[in-house]
């Protein structure tokens, strides 16, 4: 165990983490903002969601610092008189969740589309890939608002608040499987044709074996490296389509619905309802997007 | 022997890691006469290829000459920077690389190529250097070189293309030319004809020529003199008849005894090769003393704690303690 | 003499390069077909070494990658030990014996995953071939194998990266050894490798042959490696088989015009100042080959039946050439 810690230490990419102050930095933001939001309901000092606590007399209160403000709401509280830190670290619960789960989501299908088209080439990669120019033609948010509205219509008023989070993961994770299907497919070509393959192929494996086990082990690299700035940007496009409205619902508000609710009260004076959790999640998707770029830079030996 | 044209002498390339300082090229020292074709040969990463590097300014950072001296006709060089170094390479040392194909702009047909590099160094002008360009093509080997000079690289096969490159190396009359395997990617059949164009014209004109490759058959076609490179270091050098036909280091030896020979006739198939047993160390490995030592057959005590300096054995000097 | 283990009949092998659908159409391209390799037929004999040798483009690895299944053919029959691989009613028996012949690739870089430990390298032919019961037998079995190619059963547990090129082409040779064939097909094995190494492996494989009665075919562009190793050589150029004789004979008399030119080309390392013819010409580009004798543009000795006519590989004394040249008589 000693060992195996002090051999992860000497790796590359652990010396190439220490020796970047910016990486370290980021990793720590990034940790406390995962760790605040996984720890929400441990952390967080109220339950903005249990309405028995909840009184209209706490409402619009400011920043503790602030005149008017109680060292009870250290950000202050919003219109209905919940307090803004723990409606943050419940939002950002949200916001986290959704991303990682649209990512993942992506991820899967997009690896599994570019693992395909790849090895097995022809009719199949070209369909494949067709598609995938296709979908590249629509914006996220367009294919993200599509989705929506079909789910919209499809399911009963009544269960709309149960079904937003799923389709939210599926249209973030939709729009986003392209990035690696290509990327997987292009190293997937080079693999493909290496020998080690040649040479699995000869023993006489089976394709699917030599894909899984042989080819998808060597293209992951570059899939890492995307799945980390992409947690940022599904973060940030559920945030816009949940400022939209076509999001989250404000019972169960992610970072974004936050911000759009805050929205309202920023120019009655009540700034704090909507810039705290703003600065949140540019502090969460900054410090993600610093440590992909770490992750590319390092894992990339060109630039070694 | 004339004054050398070209004189290396301690030259030391290290590679700083944040695993230590690599030694890549260690104390290594040699001379070229003008007119003369030494052969650098050595397996990969013996350094060879990093010597030639250094000699024209072109190490990769971080890669540095820490010691030694690289002179032309007298001239230190290696402290040269930027600008004089530029003037330097092209103009009095041309360089040759394994790839021909990296060694040529696609963009840029090879007539521009050529001019523009004849102009940057030499006082002619627009219309003598396309002359001159096309003669040039002419010497290499190139057929109909009058509509060829408008061609773009790609337009060109392998051996043909590295035809072109030497033409390039030659436009502006190096006194030395640097040849980094020059005919690996290549055919045998074409291999041969670039090493016979290569011994043209370096007895043509006077052109000194250092020529790496770990082909020892390309050394014995085309090399006056040969420098054999283990782990970093100059082992034997002399003449290539010596060297190879009388090897005095025993990794000289066996290296000429693992090279595969064809004998008309006769059964000599089953016949084992001499091999040496292990393989180069590693940079981050290099034994104490002889480098050499943990493959040696001959090796003596003293091989393993003191570094052998070098010293003559009849025309060869060698670095071997069988010997000193 | 000794029975033939494989055997290929007139086999061909075509590459579609043509460019995309959507181009061809737009740019009104025709399609273009690559003969890779054409007509070529030979057999090996059980444990003997035959090589095949030519320069890039020959078709060489093609022929190679034909044999093990790696490419279908496209035209012809292929028949190991009796079986015709090329035929699909015959699927099951075609799959037991293809089990009896393995590759060993050029790059020892690219020939291993590099995220296995070679334990797990040596292992997946055993286990996929059901050679191997329990776990204590594969890592007998692993160990054994790695013992066969001059490594310690320890080295199991590291990773590719942690060897030298000559080591890695031993695992190479290890988990070809695996599954115990009885033919295996060497696409270049030495040369990626240094010389010194390269002798290594050379004694390694035919130290092998020997003792498990191996039979090679051994496809190389160094002549002195295949003069080296080999007990039949056959000369391929653009597809087609031009020559294919005895090494001895090869060697001490080349018939084909080609084969003398490929041997004058050879670097002379005894220094012995022999005259060279010099060699003419380069490989022409095989999307549009010469008619008739495809070496024809750079033959001395052609005629005009060469530019015409194709020749056919035909026995003369006791070689077999294809030319019209040594047909008639000519050379």
């Amino acid at each position: 165990m000693r060992e195996a810690l002090a051999r992860l230490w000497d790796h590359d990419l652990a010396w190439s983490f220490r020796r970047s102050p910016v990486t370290v930095a980021a990793a720590a933001i990034a940790f406390i903002c995962v760790a605040g939001a996984v720890g929400a309901p441990w952390i967080a000092p109220y339950n903005p969601y249990d309405a028995a606590s909840l009184s209209l007399e706490n409402a619009f209160l400011p920043p503790a610092w602030a005149e008017g403000g109680r060292l009870a709401h250290p950000l202050g509280t919003d219109d209905q008189g919940r307090d803004v830190l723990s409606t943050i670290l419940y939002g950002a619960r949200i916001s986290l969740g959704v991303g990682l789960a649209a990512v993942l989501f992506a991820l899967v299908l997009g690896v599994t589309a570019g693992l395909v088209a790849g090895y097995v080439g022809g009719r199949t990669d070209a369909i494949l890939m067709r598609i995938a120019d296709v979908q590249l033609s629509f914006p996220a948010i367009l294919i993200a608002l599509l989705i929506d509205g079909v789910a919209r219509i499809a399911l009963p008023d009544d269960r709309h608040g149960e079904i937003a989070i799923p389709v939210l993961i599926l249209s973030i994770g939709i729009s986003g499987w392209v990035q690696y299907a290509r990327t997987v497919r292009g190293s997937t070509l080079v693999e493909r044709n290496k020998e080690y393959v040649q040479a699995a192929r000869v023993i006489g494996r089976h394709p699917l074996a030599i894909m899984l086990h042989h080819v998808l082990p060597n293209v992951m690299g570059p899939v890492l490296v995307i799945a980390t700035i992409h947690i940022a940007t599904a973060i940030i496009t559920e945030a816009t389509l949940s400022f939209l409205g076509v999001g989250v619902p404000p019972t169960q508000p992610s970072l974004g619905t936050l911000i759009r609710v805050g929205n309202d009260f920023l120019f009655s004076g009540e700034w704090w309802i909507t810039v705290f959790p703003g600065v949140a999640l540019v502090t969460l998707v900054l410090s993600v997007n610093l440590l992909g770029d770490w992750l590319r830079d390092a894992l990339n030996p060109k630039l070694r | 022997m004339s004054a050398p044209l070209l004189e290396v002498r301690g030259l030391r390339v290290e590679f700083p890691t944040r695993r230590g300082t690599l030694v890549a090229v260690d104390g290594v020292s040699f001379a070229i006469a003008p007119g003369e074709v030494l052969g650098v040969v050595g397996e990969s990463g013996a350094g060879k290829s990093l010597t030639g590097l250094a000699i024209i300014g072109l190490l990769e950072p971080p890669g540095r000459i820490a010691a030694g001296e690289v002179r032309l006709e007298g001239e230190r060089i290696d402290n040269l920077r930027g600008e004089a170094l530029r003037r330097i390479r092209g103009r009095r040392i041309g360089v040759i690389f394994q790839d021909p194909l990296t060694s040529l702009n696609p963009l840029y047909t090879i007539g521009r190529q050529l001019t523009e590099t004849i102009l940057t160094h030499l006082p002619v002008s627009a219309s003598e250097a396309r002359e001159r360009a096309i003669g040039l093509l002419r010497d290499v080997g190139i057929p109909a070189p009058e509509v060829r000079i408008d061609h773009y690289p790609h337009q060109f096969s392998g051996g043909m293309r590295q035809r072109v490159v030497i033409a390039l190396a030659l436009c502006a009359e190096p006194r030395l030319v640097i040849a980094d395997e020059p005919t690996t990617a290549l055919d045998v059949s074409i291999q041969a004809q670039i090493i016979q164009l290569l011994k043209r014209l370096a007895r043509e004109r006077g052109t000194a020529v250092m020529l790496i490759t770990h082909d020892m058959g390309v050394i014995a076609e085309t090399a006056d003199r040969v420098a054999v490179m283990y782990a970093g270091r100059i082992v034997e050098i002399g003449p290539v008849r010596e060297v190879i036909h009388a090897p005095r280091h025993p990794y000289t030896a066996g290296l000429m005894g693992s090279i595969p020979k064809i004998r008309a006739g006769g059964a000599r198939r089953r016949e084992r090769l001499v091999q040496i047993e292990g393989a180069m160390p590693r940079l981050t490995a290099i034994p104490p003393g002889c480098a050499f030592n943990p493959r040696c057959p001959k090796r003596l005590d003293r091989c393993l704690v003191e570094r052998p300096v070098p010293v003559a054995s009849g025309a060869n000097e060698v670095a071997c303690w069988l010997y000193g | 003499m000794a029975s033939a283990l494989l055997r290929l009949e007139e086999v061909g092998r075509d590459f579609d390069v043509s460019r995309p659908w959507l181009n061809r159409v737009l740019e009104g391209l025709p399609r273009q077909i690559l003969r890779a390799v054409d007509g070529v037929s030979f057999e090996v004999r059980r444990g003997e070494t035959l090589a095949l040798v030519g320069e890039s483009g020959c078709g060489k690895s093609t022929v190679a990658r034909l044999i093990v299944g790696l490419y279908e053919p496209s035209r012809g029959r292929i028949e190991f030990d009796g079986v015709v691989l090329t035929d699909p009613r015959r699927r099951a028996e075609v799959r037991r014996v293809r089990r009896r012949m393995q590759m060993i690739f050029q790059d020892p870089y690219a020939s291993l995953n590099p995220r296995w430990r070679v334990r797990e390298v040596i292992a997946e032919p055993l286990r996929v071939l059901g050679l191997a019961a329990s776990k204590s037998e594969i890592e007998a079995r692993v160990a054994e194998l790695l013992r066969q190619v001059g490594l310690a059963p320890e080295d199991a547990e590291k990773y590719p990266h942690e060897f030298s090129g000559g080591q890695r082409q031993r695992i190479s040779i290890a988990r070809a050894l695996a599954g115990r064939p009885d033919f295996l097909v060497c696409d270049e094995p030495t040369s990626a490798l240094d010389v010194s190494v390269q002798a290594q492996i050379l004694n390694l494989m035919t130290e092998l042959q020997d003792r498990l009665r191996l039979t090679y075919l051994f496809i190389s562009h160094n002549l002195a490696v295949v003069s080296h190793i080999a007990d039949r050589i056959g000369v391929m150029y653009l597809g087609r088989i031009v020559e294919l004789a005895d090494a001895g004979r090869l060697f001490s008399n080349p018939r084909h015009p080609y084969t003398r030119m490929l041997l004058d080309a050879v670097p002379d390392l005894e220094m012995s100042g022999k005259p060279r013819t010099p060699v003419a010409g380069e490989v022409p580009n095989p999307l549009a080959p010469p008619s008739g004798c495809a070496f024809h543009p750079r033959c001395p000795h052609a005629a005009e039946r060469c530019r015409r006519e194709r020749p056919m590989l035909r026995e003369a004394g006791d070689t077999r050439v294809a030319c019209h040249a040594v047909e008639e008589g000519r050379i």
